[in-house]
């Protein structure tokens, strides 16, 4: 694994982005499981509590334009390869990067995260616990979750000053999601402890979504509005131990839509809107993501011998 | 990081769907009498749509199709659902087995598909019927 530090490159806008981009476009193309059609829900920041299903491999690739005041605008970006180890225990690894604008292109850290349901059935009400690992540098920019006291400024330093924080957090979440009526609503809480001597940082993300269309088609097709499920997300800081609340925070609203194709890939665009002086004014987001089914008995079958 | 991994591929191969209760292959599909009253007495608001089953083919080769098979006669990984079991269920039971999936042995939550699509695929497997010998197949590979 790199070390977040040992990867910056000299400013070569995209370059860093399109290798990752051609990694894991590989890893999907030697993937020779069948493709699995997900109905996902289009959320970037928010979790609902649908899991993958036990086997399956989501390959994803995300990105974030981010605009910054008095500093050069950005653009983060990350893989993601989420694994459906049992119907109740999903984990996922991230690896993330970032281009800043007329400064430098680098490796940020990675992230390693569960999502546990702790209730055989479902409910009105479905909790999911998440606990995630992050070792990343300062220089992270992905802003897949706003807490604390995240605030646009703190991202407005080159890249050589923000890279020498190393931080090391332990991230908690409380998943709470329902599907009501083809609609699916969740909250988030999130509460994040810095394992160097740092407070609790607080934050929530809340999102809402349906379907275009609640019934099946009774032919196979791509683009018909069973396919597109449209959202909205907001989410945002809650302070620290010390000061909780929503003074001095960064809080976004996301309008957002997903394209779940049948071929198993899918689409996803969020842009993003600062709703208050400290948060950036656009972080422009969209994702692709794709998903094999049957992945875990390949990797099993390489072992055993037999598929 | 790769141990974790390779632990949670291990996790995922273990125990299929519904346990084998003989040496036949068998299944045990006693999850379906585990469905609540409220449930079992509920009708398939789609019973009388002509186009639910065939909707329901096309969410079934999506979704179930990988593990139990293209045809429903069951994998290794899942149980038949032309069996009786299955095909005398009420409708109301399948579609909670849908909703609930059976997370302690693999069954995924379907809770994601939009109701009537789980009414959809209640009304395909429905119409499939016991298979020719009117018991449920032997568990076997599909692929």
């Amino acid at each position: 694994m790199l070390t977040p530090h040992s990867s910056l490159l000299t400013s070569r806008s995209f370059a860093f982005s399109s290798t990752w981009f051609c990694v894991l476009f590989a890893a999907v193309l030697l993937g020779s499981g069948a493709p699995a059609r997900a109905q996902e829900n289009p959320y970037l920041v928010a979790y609902d509590h649908n899991l993958e299903e036990p086997g399956s491999l989501e390959v994803e690739y995300f990105s974030t334009f981010g605009t910054e005041r008095g500093a050069p605008n950005f653009h983060a970006f990350w893989g993601e390869f989420e694994y459906g180890a049992t119907a109740w225990w999903t984990t996922e690894v991230y690896l993330d990067g970032q281009t800043t604008y007329g400064d430098s292109t680098l490796f940020t850290g990675y992230r390693w995260e569960n999502r546990i349901r702790p209730l055989k059935n479902e409910h009105f009400i479905n909790p999911v616990l998440y606990v995630e690992y992050e070792n990343i540098n300062g220089a992270d920019k992905i802003l897949k979750e706003v807490e604390g006291h995240d605030v646009e400024s703190d991202y407005a330093q080159p890249n050589s000053v923000l890279r020498k924080e190393t931080v090391r957090e332990l991230e908690l979440k409380l998943i709470l999601s329902s599907n009501y009526k083809g609609w699916n609503f969740t909250e988030n809480t999130v509460a994040t402890k810095n394992l160097s001597n740092q407070p609790w940082e607080f934050g929530y993300a809340m999102g809402a979504s349906r379907p275009l269309a609640l019934k099946g088609a009774t032919h196979k097709c791509t683009v018909c509005a069973q396919r597109f499920v449209a959202g909205v997300e907001m989410y945002g800081g809650l302070g620290d131990r010390y000061s909780f609340g929503l003074h001095n925070t960064s809080q976004y609203l996301a309008p957002e839509v997903a394209w779940n194709l049948p071929s198993g890939w899918t689409l996803r665009l969020a842009p993003s809107f600062g709703l208050n002086g400290n948060s950036h004014q656009l972080l422009l987001r969209w994702g692709l993501s794709y998903e094999i089914s049957g992945f875990g008995r390949m990797v099993a079958s390489l072992f055993q011998g037999h598929p | 990081m790769l141990v974790f991994f390779l632990a949670a591929v291990a996790a995922s191969q273990q125990k299929p769907v519904a346990s084998k209760n003989n040496s036949n292959g068998n299944y045990d599909y006693t999850e379906l009498s585990k469905a609540p009253n409220k449930f079992l007495g509920k009708p398939n608001p789609l019973a009388n749509d002509p186009q639910a089953a065939a909707a329901g083919k096309v969410l079934f080769e999506e979704h179930c199709g990988e593990c139990h098979g293209d045809d429903a006669l069951g994998t290794k990984r899942a149980p038949s659902l032309r069996a009786p079991e299955v095909q005398n269920a009420p409708a109301g039971a399948i579609y909670w087995i849908l909703s609930n999936g059976i997370v302690r042995k693999r069954m995924p939550v379907w809770s994601k598909l939009p109701e009537p699509q789980r009414w959809q695929l209640v009304s395909f497997i429905k119409s499939l019927g016991t298979d020719a010998s009117g018991v449920p197949a032997p568990a076997h590979e599909n692929n």
